[in-house]
């Protein structure tokens, strides 16, 4: 089966009014950049697993639950399964945890569990009473099964008559009562969130309690609860699926044009049917176009990392140069000493403390090779983080501006207002000004990463243009954003609707050379960066 | 304290009628889901000779969930930390209902007789194990003479 035709003649998107209607099914990209995704409901996504299991079902002819269990094993991936199934069934049902169809112990039920291995933990028999000497599984069901059943989790004892009622055994055979089956996967759901790989009770058995069994055992909470369990699975073994991550939407994105090893050179950005756009890649909640995903998750990283460090900077601090700890400067003493490493060394040059003898408060070893080297060595890491402050500063500014979107939006829709009482203007017309600053936000995102971008970018030719085209749209935002600032008096208003109709659209289109050269760099080999991709 | 069920006074009565060469387990008086247990360091191994004390503690949700067990006595071992605690599978996520107390003191006495350092509790300990087995194995030997004296 393919899934990528599955998804063409089964799963139509439906249209809610959020989206263009390229995003319906697979339809000619825009760029090259771009990749070709559908966004799925949950019942959609229901489907698709109902879908895969259906074909199994038929291809390989077994009960629905079975073919579930075979599917989950082999991560959904259908062709793999027929493969290795054709191959050797019984090896694809034991691997999967379910013994072939033709062991006797699926329809037979032995009463005790086959002799455990004799690997590491020493495992010992649970009665001996019953243990008599490792007879066949035939003679020893048949014994038992006319005398009573102890069960061996709750040690209560069912008469012979109610076995079949009262108590329960996989295809294992390792039985045990229903009460404590039902204990047992309540509690692998409710609890550990375990779905598809709940194994049978016994020490060691790898046996899969199938989905149909535990919809009979469990009660209908529970139950929808193992449903949702099993749908979370279902999707992060897909690879081609992706959760939307916003709050309260429950979409699935499928994109086959974005696998793991091609994160080097796209940057999958999607518009979820929520109306909120998303990475496919690594699953970031907004857009981080231009920025590849694996920068991303450094540059989070650092500056979570580097935030105590930035600080630092702002103080009066050294930076003590054998254990790069901070060190402030404590009376007016050279003499300092490292609280962390205990490193003494002159506040003046830097140099060793041990080479200054007795010239106490004062120095006069500033060109001495030992001092050099030490404010060197500090310049460099002074400079780095200088640099660093440089991208940081410009990104979270942007970040910052972001968070106050809603006041953008607030006041310029006072200002909406105001055009409308005093220039006597409809509302239609009044609309550039939010069209505006749609584009200042939007343009503010971009800028934002673009930040993240230039600190990993190598410096050469390439990066000059960056950067160049990085500051047109700076400028141009920032002009726009003036203009948007403006208090609209009544005669002047045309010229400012003009004015700002012609910079936004002139941010719009700074705005897609610099997305469009970025994107078409990595396709192009032309970026290289200071960390490896 | 609500009635102990089925399960635990079987298993009770028979750790006290019929325990493992080399181990004891017998309940608090004042709490019987509480166990004050001994496990004698098995042969040939650094441990070898040494009684050890331990704590096991049966919580509302056994057989479902595992047995909580620490050591009492000190003891220098890389699956074992500081406060006694066990890094042992069985405890953890490998955990049947259907294994006892019985098996996990035979596997903690079996863990004692075959230390992992590739998946420690105790890191340093671990380390030490890495590095130089042979202080290892003579330290072991020398917290055991030290703190598993039986007294
Ligand atoms: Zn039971
Ligand atoms: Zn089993
Ligand atoms: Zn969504
Ligand atoms: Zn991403
Ligand atoms: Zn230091
Ligand atoms: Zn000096």
């Amino acid at each position: 089966m393919s899934s990528d035709e599955d998804a063409n003649d089964y799963f139509e998107y439906e249209d809610d009014g959020f989206e263009d209607d390229e995003m319906d099914q697979e339809a000619p990209v825009k760029k090259d950049y771009d990749v070709a995704y559908n966004v799925k409901t949950l019942s959609q996504v229901i489907d698709m697993q109902k879908k895969a299991i259906a074909n199994i079902q038929t291809v390989l002819e077994l009960d629905a639950s079975t073919a579930a269990i075979l599917l989950r094993h082999f991560g959904w991936n259908s062709e793999k399964l027929q493969e290795q199934f054709f191959n050797d069934p019984s090896k694809a049902l034991t691997d999967a945890g379910l013994s072939p169809p033709s062991s006797p112990s699926a329809h037979t039920s032995p009463l005790l569990p086959p002799t455990a291995s004799s690997s590491t933990p020493p495992r010992i028999t649970r009665s001996s009473k019953r243990v008599a000497t490792p007879a066949t599984t035939r003679s020893r069901s048949a014994v038992s099964i006319q005398t009573s059943f102890e069960c061996p989790v709750c040690c209560i004892e069912y008469p012979a008559a109610s076995l079949s009622t009262k108590t329960l055994a996989l295809g294992c055979g390792h039985r045990f009562c229903r009460d404590c089956w039902v204990e047992y996967v309540v509690g692998k759901i409710r609890t550990d969130g375990e779905s598809a790989k709940i194994q049978c009770m016994e020490n060691g058995c790898h046996r899969i309690v199938k989905g149909s069994l535990i919809d009979q055992l469990v009660d209908p909470d529970t139950s929808q609860r193992y449903r949702k369990l099993l749908n979370e699975a279902f999707v992060s073994d897909t690879a081609t699926l992706r959760w939307c991550p916003h709050p309260g939407c429950e979409n699935v994105i499928e994109c086959s044009q974005a696998p793991p090893r091609m994160l080097n050179q796209i940057v999958p950005t999607v518009t979820c049917g929520c109306g909120n756009e998303l990475c496919f890649g690594c699953g970031f909640a907004a857009s981080h176009r231009p920025v590849l995903c694996k920068l991303v998750k450094l540059w989070q990283k650092k500056c979570a990392d580097d935030s105590e460090t930035a600080n630092w900077l702002q103080a009066n601090t050294k930076e003590c140069i054998k254990c790069q700890s901070t060190i402030e400067k404590n009376g007016g003493c050279n003499h300092m000493t490292c609280k962390k490493c205990k490193w003494e060394f002159c506040w003046v040059c830097m140099g060793p403390w041990s080479e200054h003898g007795t010239a106490w408060y004062q120095c006069n070893r500033y060109d001495e090779k030992s001092g050099m080297d030490a404010r060197d060595s500090q310049a460099k890491s002074r400079a780095s983080l200088e640099r660093y402050l440089h991208y940081f500063n410009r990104w979270a500014n942007h970040e910052l501006s972001a968070k106050l979107d809603a006041d953008f939006y607030k006041n310029t829709e006072k200002k909406m207002e105001a055009m409308q009482q005093s220039g006597n203007l409809s509302w239609i017309e009044v609309q550039f000004a939010k069209q505006a600053v749609d584009t200042v936000i939007r343009a503010r995102i971009t800028l934002k990463w673009s930040y993240c971008m230039a600190f990993y970018l190598k410096r050469n030719n390439q990066t000059e243009l960056f950067e160049d085209n990085q500051r047109d749209l700076e400028r141009a935002v920032e002009n726009l954003g003036y203009l948007l600032e403006q208090n609209p008096e009544p005669d002047s208003i045309s010229k400012l609707r003009a004015d700002i109709t012609n910079q936004s659209a002139y941010v719009q289109k700074r705005h897609d050379i610099l997305m469009d050269d970025t994107l078409k760099g990595y396709l192009e080999r032309r970026w290289e960066f200071s960390v490896d991709i | 304290m609500a009635a102990l069920p089925k399960r635990i006074l079987k298993e009770t009565e028979r750790l006290m009628s019929d325990a493992p060469p080399g181990i004891s387990a017998a309940p608090n008086n004042d709490n019987l889901r509480h166990f004050d247990v001994t496990v004698a360091g098995p042969d040939q191994s650094p441990y070898e000779g040494g009684v050890f004390k331990l704590e096991l503690f049966l919580p509302d949700e056994y057989p479902m969930n595992p047995p909580k067990v620490r050591f009492l006595t000190r003891i220098y071992h890389p699956n074992i930390d500081k406060l006694g605690r066990i890094c042992l599978d069985i405890l953890k996520d490998k955990w049947s209902p259907a294994l006892q107390i019985r098996t996990v003191l035979l596997s903690i006495q079996a863990l004692l007789g075959a230390p992992n350092p590739d998946d420690p509790l105790a890191n340093d300990v671990a380390q030490n194990w890495k590095e130089d087995e042979k202080a290892a194995i003579a330290q072991a030997k020398e917290w055991t003479r030290l703190y598993a004296n039986g007294e």
